[in-house]
């Protein structure tokens, strides 16, 4: 009799805590619905051609996030432009060269760190070496002197929100590439190594096209991590009510568009921002579901 | 072996030497390329800490260690002190990962254990979601969704029944904004659910089926076979886990500056409004006038810096450990 008594408990207790895993499991599903069921109601009510042709407006006028739209493409494109050879070249040191090498652990320690670390900290690092610059720094004078107006230390610029957001790519593309090289099969390094090629050519030749399609799933999901990135663009590109084409002057941005519709009184323009957020998000989803694609096909 | 054979063969060697030679200073090069990116890696992450040291040493100099002790938070008079911000930081990330992790190990258990297998795949997927939605938009939802959803069904139901209950009726206490540190905290353990949920449900998945089967030959229940088994083995990946999110929490920006209220007070109500350090940068960067102002809030970037450095150190050690082990049984 103890002993059903205690088996019963036992099943009980099973039942109470599978059930409870299930209700975690809800949980998450329900805010995910929650959140993308909002975003696209208000996202879709507010959409309409003029968001992608019309300047960011005033309150109570018409407008739309074209401005902001060309903004976050062209810092994110510059931002990929330069981070992604720079995170490719310092992976493959990581998986061909450096392996189990102390200077390697430590790279990859420093890597992992920057990967995860705050954005708003790499928006205050750039906003010190770009932005801030006291008035008598020689760099400034000579920037000056040399580019004139499209110079772009010293004051908010769409370099700068550029460069912070490069910060971001860089040790996402370092993590994934090395993570895809050290998948290539030693076999091919070595049957590429006896053919007689060099070190380099087995790398450039062999593995990187091996993990081609890799190395393009981890720049995908950079640019879906840097499009919705607001933090390092605040106080580096800040903002600009009108089409700006000059990367040396503040620029305006969908996040930080929002941020600032958002954080706002207007009813208009909190529309806009449900607009700016739906656009962010399909283009994150739509990235992220590439690089999937990208992956099953490899595997 | 024809002579003439020989003789093709010795009048190419110089030809071969040289691109062999040839290859072996590419190689060099090349080899020194990648090394170079490596290094600007570590650059940048020194550049962070001497540039963010250099723009809060105005503070550093102006406060000292009373900087870390002092609420005080006032432009006018030039006084700042960093105890808000932290204690906002500290709670919010403590609170958020009270929720997350009880829940982020359900979920991997459901996922490993309970799920069908047909629905293994998209339901991981769709809470892995959770963590590739921008920041931004968590914020926005949380100010013109949540926040008042929250306040009205949740809340105010919460403070009406625990007002007269000591200790609990102070920490939950107070009038409803909806917004405030609470509300923060709830928006961060869900940001940070599919941080925890997949790296132990990868945990899970290496652990050999014979330990599993053994327990389930001694009679054990499905749980009991999670509990004493399976968690246990997986301890410290889960914990590495959740210092991966923890160290996510104590950053984010965004979605807790939308919804926190800005407020430099430390109140007892979790319902009050609060700041955390990067809502505070955030609201507050761009407008500040004035060197200490403006170097107090490096400061503060220089703390967050700090705190996150020594939880994602101890996290990736730990997941480091892991992978090795992981490693040594494969």
């Amino acid at each position: 009799m103890k002993n059903q008594a205690r088996i019963a408990r036992r099943k009980f207790t099973n039942r109470m805590f599978l059930a409870l895993s299930v209700a975690a499991a809800a949980f998450g599903l329900v805010w995910l619905a929650f959140i993308l069921g909002e975003l696209f109601y208000n996202g879709f009510a507010a959409l309409s051609p003029a968001i992608f042709t019309e300047m960011t407006p005033a309150p109570g006028s018409p407008g739309g996030l074209a401005n902001a739209i060309f903004g976050s493409v062209v810092m994110s494109l510059v931002a990929v432009l330069g981070g992604t050879p720079l995170g490719i070249l310092a992976g493959t040191y990581l998986a061909e060269y450096g392996r189990y090498g102390r200077l390697a652990f430590f790279i990859r320690f420093v890597n992992d760190i920057l990967l995860s670390a705050p954005s708003i900290v790499i928006g205050l690092f750039v906003y010190e070496i770009i932005v801030f610059s006291p008035p008598d720094s020689s760099l400034l004078k000579v920037c000056r002197a040399s580019l004139g107006d499209y110079c772009p230390v010293g004051h908010f610029s769409g370099v700068a929100g550029a460069v912070a957001l490069m910060v971001i790519v860089i040790p996402v593309v370092v993590r994934t590439t090395e993570n895809m090289l050290l998948l290539v099969p030693n076999g091919l390094r070595e049957a590429a190594a006896a053919l007689g090629a060099p070190r380099s050519n087995v790398i450039r030749i062999v593995t990187w096209r091996a993990a081609r399609a890799g190395i393009v799933t981890g720049v995908l999901l950079a640019i879906a991590r840097i499009s919705g990135e607001t933090a390092p663009l605040l106080f580096t590109a800040l903002n600009n009510q009108f089409m700006s084409k000059n990367l040396a002057q503040p620029i305006a941005s969908l996040p930080v568009v929002i941020f600032n519709y958002a954080m706002g009184p207007y009813e208009d323009l909190h529309a806009l921002a449900w607009a700016g957020a739906l656009i962010i998000t399909a283009a994150v989803l739509t990235l992220s579901i590439l690089a999937r694609l990208l992956e099953n096909k490899r595997s | 072996m024809s002579d003439i054979a020989l003789d093709e063969q010795m009048t190419a060697l110089p030809e071969r030497a040289e691109a062999i030679r040839r290859g072996g200073a590419a190689d060099t090069r090349f080899r020194m390329l990648t090394l170079a990116a490596a290094i600007i890696v570590v650059g940048i992450f020194a550049g962070v800490i001497t540039s963010l040291t250099i723009g809060a040493m105005p503070a550093i100099k102006a406060f000292g260690w009373s900087f870390f002790t002092s609420d005080a938070w006032n432009p006018v008079t030039e006084k700042f002190g960093a105890l808000a911000s932290i204690y906002g930081t500290v709670v919010t990330s403590i609170i958020a990962m009270v929720i997350a992790v009880p829940v982020g190990i359900g979920i991997a258990i459901f996922l490993t254990e309970i799920c069908p297998r047909p629905l293994r795949r998209p339901v991981g997927i769709a809470i892995e979601l959770l963590a590739g939605i921008p920041s931004i938009i968590y914020g926005i939802w949380g100010l013109f969704v949540f926040a008042p959803w929250f306040q009205e069904h949740v809340q105010t139901w919460i403070v009406d029944s625990l007002v007269d209950v000591p200790y609990l009726g102070t920490i939950f206490g107070g009038p409803p904004y909806g917004i405030g540190t609470f509300t923060a905290a709830l928006i961060l353990s869900i940001m940070v659910l599919p941080f925890i949920s997949a790296v132990t449900r990868d945990v899970f998945e290496t652990i050999p089926p014979v330990f599993k089967e053994a327990a389930y030959g001694l009679g054990c229940t499905t749980w009991e076979v999670m509990w004493r088994v399976v968690l246990p083995f997986a301890r410290t990946g889960v914990v590495g886990g959740a210092m991966l999110a923890l160290g996510r929490a104590l950053g984010e920006t965004m979605a807790v500056t939308f919804v926190i209220g800005n407020a430099h007070h430390i109140q007892s109500s979790l319902f009050a409004p609060g700041t955390t350090i990067s809502a505070t940068i955030a609201n507050e960067f761009t407008e500040a006038v004035g060197e200490i102002y403006l170097s107090s809030l490096i400061e503060l970037g220089l703390i967050l810096f700090f705190i996150t450095f020594v939880v994602l150190a101890a996290a990736q050690l730990m997941l480091r450990a892991l992978e090795s082990r992981a490693g040594g049984a494969a």
